[in-house]
């Protein structure tokens, strides 16, 4: 790895910060690159990554500090001006023209052709056609052309933003060696990952955001790991617990859900667990590690490309979200808006997924409905002032009232997907009381949470994926930020050091 | 490419029915040959500017509901304006008529994105803005077209099978078409139709592409309200039925409501498809009422069939 130190810096932003509404996205973010540098860009979730890359990139307008690109301020007012201005983004989600050919892409964007072919070809992409469409080739393939798309327009700085994802280890491989020998020769980069692995490989710096403002900026040695973890979590606070026994659930007997090696999508490629009753079984992963996937195949939504789902011992597959309630597994979504009637009451919310039930036995019970229903907005505090139209409740409120109507229709198998995202403190801990109080009932939970301080609050155990694969299990009780940190970012997490 | 090849494959599956229209029509009424060419050509010719005019927002993802009324403003603003003028005038006259066209699309394409309002709303609001602009300009039908504007689209041209409406079409829809869309004007409209996110990520900018588009819809509503004036002989102020028949050509034309696919060949052949099944139905004495829910029935039809082929070219 070369240390290039910095003459003038190519790219330099600082001070940078963005508010939206009350809520504060970026406090101080400051970013500087030098010509031949590879820079890790890295934070935790709600760190303000994203915020500040859309700023770099010219989607949004900072509302203080300044972005300078070789000295000079930059005004930008689309991704057209930052491209010309010298900095071209690849993004996740490859960003060609589905119905448009590979020509036809090159040219909206003026690409260069043989420049773009010379980079296909070196990226490991043969046998591709100008003339295919965009819409006919496989995600990985799009990534590549993508990365060759930009390297062909010879920018200032290239910004990676989780390179690698989605790509096999071939390709993965190909593209590191190109980047590093970019940066060789002069090229600057900025590189979004979660993989320590990748940004010991190939980056010379790391720069850490944390709550919205860069609170490190470390050379790339061995070990720096650790330090990088202890900068993204910052002063760990301390958290009232919240599980009402402080011995964990022992799992024993059959278990409720077990799953074995399943596939599901680009991203799901071998998770196997096992879900017991009276559990509540957390999932941590960074985003985008395929947790998606495993709760959409286990609501019914997806079907798994390879493996199996058993309930109680015994091996289902699901056609429809339909088969999965039917057969005991109840799905929050992580949107609420996903699983709610926003314009419809309180009432007919929470009545809805037992519709089926009060009819059996006839016509809808009204009598029985509503006190059932009764019974679930008392138990969940919901707030009725508003409970005409669910759209006016708050977040939070919102929030109870899907995991409400799963408890008034009496819940066996519970998959939240991060229930508590954009909720205040004190709601947060109501949800975590009610599913540890579910749980003690004898239900089973899945529990995926992107805020790893959540998992020991509410969790007996918590499987960890990352990449797409179960790498470790680890006991709720002892499992600090720091060690749930370490393993999510695929560290080899050896014996959990408690706190 | 099954994709590609399925775009084709529905322009040559229209072309087949078209062929195939055309021998049934020969069947039932023997004596069908140039005259009954050039009226179906001429009565066609506001069907296919509305359509084109259509299929040009729809490609960017969008959808213009004021067609109809701006054809009403383009013709009766035509017929003002040559109402007793010479050739020079004539000429100026047809100028201002395409310029308001495209200013009116303007209009429409600015108010969607400046006002970020959904665009079936903004242009289900400007239907009637427009409507009321054209009966400002002319209370009752009236005006007139000059003389030797109007037979550019009477007669035979060259050939007696060629009717010279049609002759006008085709110049008309390849000059402004053709260059549209080899420039990256066109590709941008393409792109924003397709996915406007990953096209601003690629550089294109949205708004403006969308406000052209707008644009060269409210042009190519001018002209075909230009050839109503042309065709008729005087200014219409309310507007015809051009706007529920441009949709189902454009959609039987394999332009996906929605964006990104699709062009103005296939629309084309399906207006003249839906023009030669009215005809024949008329032909036949069939009860006009029966006849739209033929028409009906034959879109529900071939679009659902185009669904089942694009699913199996997907799933192979």
């Amino acid at each position: 790895m070369t240390d290039q130190q910095a003459q003038t810096p190519l790219l330099d932003a600082k001070g940078v910060s963005k508010r939206f509404g009350a809520v504060v996205a970026l406090e101080d973010a400051s970013l500087t690159i030098s010509a031949g540098q590879i820079v890790a860009l890295m934070g935790a979730n709600g760190a303000g990554k994203s915020t500040f890359v859309k700023i770099l990139t010219g989607a949004l307008k900072p509302d203080t500090g300044h972005v300078r690109i070789r000295g000079t301020e930059r005004r930008v007012g689309s991704p057209a001006e930052a491209r010309r201005s010298g900095l071209v983004p690849v993004y996740q989600e490859p960003s060609l023209i589905p119905d448009l050919s590979i020509a036809d892409n090159l040219r909206l964007g003026d690409t260069p052709v043989a420049d773009f072919q010379h980079w296909v070809h070196e990226l490991g992409v043969d046998g591709l056609h100008l003339d295919d469409m965009i819409s006919a080739l496989p995600l990985a393939t799009l990534r590549i052309l993508d990365l060759a798309r930009a390297l062909a327009v010879k920018p200032d700085v290239l910004l990676l933003d989780e390179m690698t994802a989605a790509l096999p280890t071939d390709l993965v491989e190909k593209v590191l060696d190109t980047v590093r020998k970019q940066a060789d020769a002069g090229q600057s980069v900025i590189y979004i990952s979660h993989r320590f692995s990748e940004i010991a490989e190939i980056c010379d710096r790391a720069t850490v955001l944390r709550d919205g403002a860069t609170v490190g900026d470390l050379p790339i040695t061995p070990g720096v790991e650790e330090k990088v973890v202890e900068l993204m979590l910052g002063a760990v606070l301390d958290k009232d617990p919240t599980r009402t026994s402080t011995a964990a659930h022992r799992p024993e007997g059959m278990p409720r859900v077990t799953v074995r090696n399943l596939a599901a999508g680009t991203k799901l490629q071998d998770v196997s667990l096992d879900l017991y009753r009276g559990e509540v079984l957390g999932v941590v992963a960074l985003e985008g590690q395929g947790q998606d996937q495993l709760f959409d195949v286990l609501a019914g939504m997806d079907s798994p490309t390879a493996g199996t789902i058993a309930l109680d011992g015994k091996t289902v597959s699901f056609n429809h979200p339909a088969d999965a309630i039917a057969a005991g597994l109840s799905f929050v979504p992580g949107d609420r808006a996903d699983g709610l009637l926003m314009e419809r009451s309180v009432h007919e919310n929470i009545a809805l997924p037992q519709l089926a039930r009060f009819a059996k036995w006839g016509a809808i019970g009204m009598k029985k409905e509503a006190a059932t229903v009764k019974k679930a907005i008392d138990r969940l505090q919901i707030d009725t002032r508003a409970q005409g139209e669910v759209q006016r409740l708050s977040g939070g409120n919102q929030q109870k009232v899907t995991i409400g109507r799963w408890i008034a229709a009496g819940v066996d198998t519970l998959l939240l997907f991060d229930p508590t995202r954009g909720i205040d403190v004190r709601t947060k801990r109501q949800i975590y009381l009610l599913v540890r109080e579910l749980a003690e009932q004898g239900a089973a939970v899945l529990y995926y949470t992107s805020e790893l301080a959540e998992v020991p609050a509410a969790c007996d155990r918590a499987v960890v994926i990352f990449n797409g694969k179960v790498v470790d299990v680890i006991e709720a009780a002892d499992a600090d930020e720091q060690t749930l940190m370490r393993a999510a970012y695929g560290l080899t997490a050896t014996a959990a050091v408690p706190a | 490419m099954t994709r590609q090849l399925l775009r084709h494959g529905w322009t040559a599956g229209l072309l087949a029915i078209l062929a195939l229209l055309f021998v049934f029509t020969k069947i039932i009424q023997p004596d069908f040959g140039t005259s009954g060419l050039d009226s179906l050509s001429r009565a066609m010719l506001p069907f296919a500017f509305a359509t084109a005019a259509m299929a040009v927002v729809v490609i960017a993802g969008g959808i213009d509901l004021s067609v109809a009324s701006m054809m009403a403003v383009a013709g009766v603003t035509a017929a003002v304006l040559m109402d007793g003028a010479g050739d020079g005038m004539t000429v100026v006259a047809v100028v201002i008529v395409l310029l308001v066209g495209l200013t009116m699309g303007a209009i429409n394409g600015a108010l969607i994105v400046v006002t970020r309002v959904p665009d079936i709303v903004v242009t289900l609001a400007m239907l009637y803005v427009w409507e009321g602009v054209a009966l400002l300009i002319l209370h009752a039908p009236g005006g007139s077209a000059t003389p030797w504007l109007r037979e550019l689209i009477v007669g035979p041209f060259i050939f007696p099978w060629l009717p010279r409406s049609l002759v006008f079409l085709a110049v008309c829809l390849v000059v402004v078409w053709v260059p549209l869309k080899r420039s990256k004007l066109g590709l941008s409209i393409y792109a924003i139709g397709s996915n406007d996110l990953a096209a601003y990520r690629s550089g294109v900018s949205v708004g403006r592409t969308r406000i052209a588009a707008y644009a060269v819809c409210g042009l190519f509503a001018a002209i075909g309200g230009l050839t109503l004036t042309m065709s008729t002989g005087n200014g219409e102020p309310i507007p015809g039925p051009y706007l529920m028949a441009s949709v189902a050509a454009v959609v039987l034309g394999g332009v996906v409501l929605g964006g990104g696919k699709g062009a103005l060949l296939g629309p084309i052949i399906a207006v003249i498809i839906l023009r030669l099944v009215r005809m024949d139905l008329t032909l036949m004495s069939v009860d006009p009422n029966v006849t739209t829910i033929v028409e009906g029935t034959i879109m529900v039809v071939v679009v659902m069939f185009g669904g089942v082929l694009a699913y199996r070219g997907r799933h192979k």
